[in-house]
């Protein structure tokens, strides 16, 4: 059965895109997207992941400059890989999820980069905090569905991510990678 | 009396300079442990890390004096089974301070913080990310390290001992300085 799949699939998915699948990507599929991130303790490369977040998507790469879409990250769902680390950072100093459980982007704007390339604008939210981001990111479509690849960085100190003790920047940077894999749907097109 | 013949410079420096680190590594990795995650604590793994690295390179170094050396002889007044055992100790002592730092670097990698020595060069990870691993291997370092205790309790010993109540040559042969010729 798979191997009908791997042959066939591709065709399927090649004349779709052709025909009807140009079309509006605007249903996440959350288990197969992903939300991580890395930064550097003590010059050492670090990586984690959000295991809860919601993703609502409208993207059609023929009108993509009014595309539009919001993500709500649930901040206690952290995964940094330690237990220790993920209660520190669910603590009062850094994300204060019991006073703010969720992060939230919200866009503002598309920009067509060119190349399958485009810039997401927009505003996140952080424990009250709200500043401008740019995440550049990749459209790869494949046909009835698509990957949105894509990062941007943020200075933890901007949102008091890590205040008190740890304010300082010699131990944990103040660069975080912020990285998104989202894949989503496309609902067929109506003719 | 003949001149007692001493290690080189190079062997003495390199031998107390591994000591000293010992001294400090040890009781930063059992302190370090204990302490609750804060940057303080971030900050002394990381320099409990490199010191494991600098005793590691240090040993390779003393390694290859061993090769081209021979070590100035223990007094003949030392029963011939004591020099063995000696020997002995001193070659467990090189093989634990090679596989600790390894166990470490071990540990590190299973646990997913990479070791950036001295803040600079990331060493490779040796394996890949795996918490039951990261646990194990702790628990080997951690039973390498009181080995390594034990040893460097018998090697204290038996220098003291020969130095005080044997009053042999047996220790200046490593002092820094005091009387006495170097090859």
């Amino acid at each position: 059965m798979k191997n009908i799949y791997r042959y066939f699939m591709p065709l399927l998915l090649a004349s779709a895109s052709i025909s009807s699948y140009a079309a509006e990507f605007n249903e996440v599929q959350a288990g197969r997207s992903t939300l991580t991130f890395a930064y550097r303790q003590m010059n050492v490369p670090m990586e984690g992941r959000f295991n809860k977040f919601s993703a609502h998507i409208a993207f059609d790469p023929a009108k993509a400059n009014s595309a539009q879409a919001k993500l709500e990250v649930d901040l206690a769902s952290i995964d940094t890989g330690f237990s220790e680390s993920n209660d520190e950072i669910a603590g009062k100093l850094w994300f204060n999820t019991k006073a703010f459980p969720v992060a939230q982007f919200v866009s503002t704007g598309v920009k067509t980069l060119g190349n399958n390339r485009y810039e997401a604008l927009g505003k996140l939210t952080i424990k009250g905090k709200s500043l401008d981001v740019a995440a550049p990111f990749t459209f790869r479509q494949e046909g009835p569905v698509a990957a949105f690849d894509g990062s941007f960085n943020l200075k933890r100190l901007d949102y008091a991510i890590g205040e008190g003790m740890w304010a300082d920047l010699g131990t944990v940077a103040n660069e975080i990678q912020v990285v998104f894999h989202i894949v989503a749907g496309a609902a067929p097109a109506k003719k | 009396m003949t001149p007692i013949t001493r290690y080189t410079a190079t062997a003495i420096a390199l031998h107390w300079l591994t000591a000293l680190l010992i001294l400090v590594a040890f009781p930063l990795g059992v302190y370090m442990h204990e302490l609750k995650l804060s940057p303080l604590k971030l900050q002394l793994v990381s320099y409990h890390k490199w010191i494991g690295v600098t005793i590691f390179l240090l040993t390779l170094a003393r390694l290859a004096w061993r090769v081209k050396h021979v070590p100035p002889p223990l007094p003949d007044t030392i029963p011939l089974w004591q020099q063995r055992a000696a020997q002995g100790l001193h070659y467990l002592l090189y093989v634990l301070l090679l596989c600790i730092p390894i166990s470490g670097w071990l540990m590190s990698s299973a646990k997913g913080v990479p070791v950036v020595y001295l803040g600079l060069v990331q060493l490779p990870d040796l394996v890949g990310k795996d918490k039951a691993l990261g646990d194990r291997l702790q628990e080997i370092h951690e039973a390498l390290d009181f080995g390594l205790l034990a040893l460097v309790g018998m090697h204290v010993a038996a220098a003291i001992k020969h130095h005080f109540i044997d009053k042999d040559t047996t220790l200046l042969r490593m002092l820094p300085f005091g009387k006495g010729v170097q090859p």
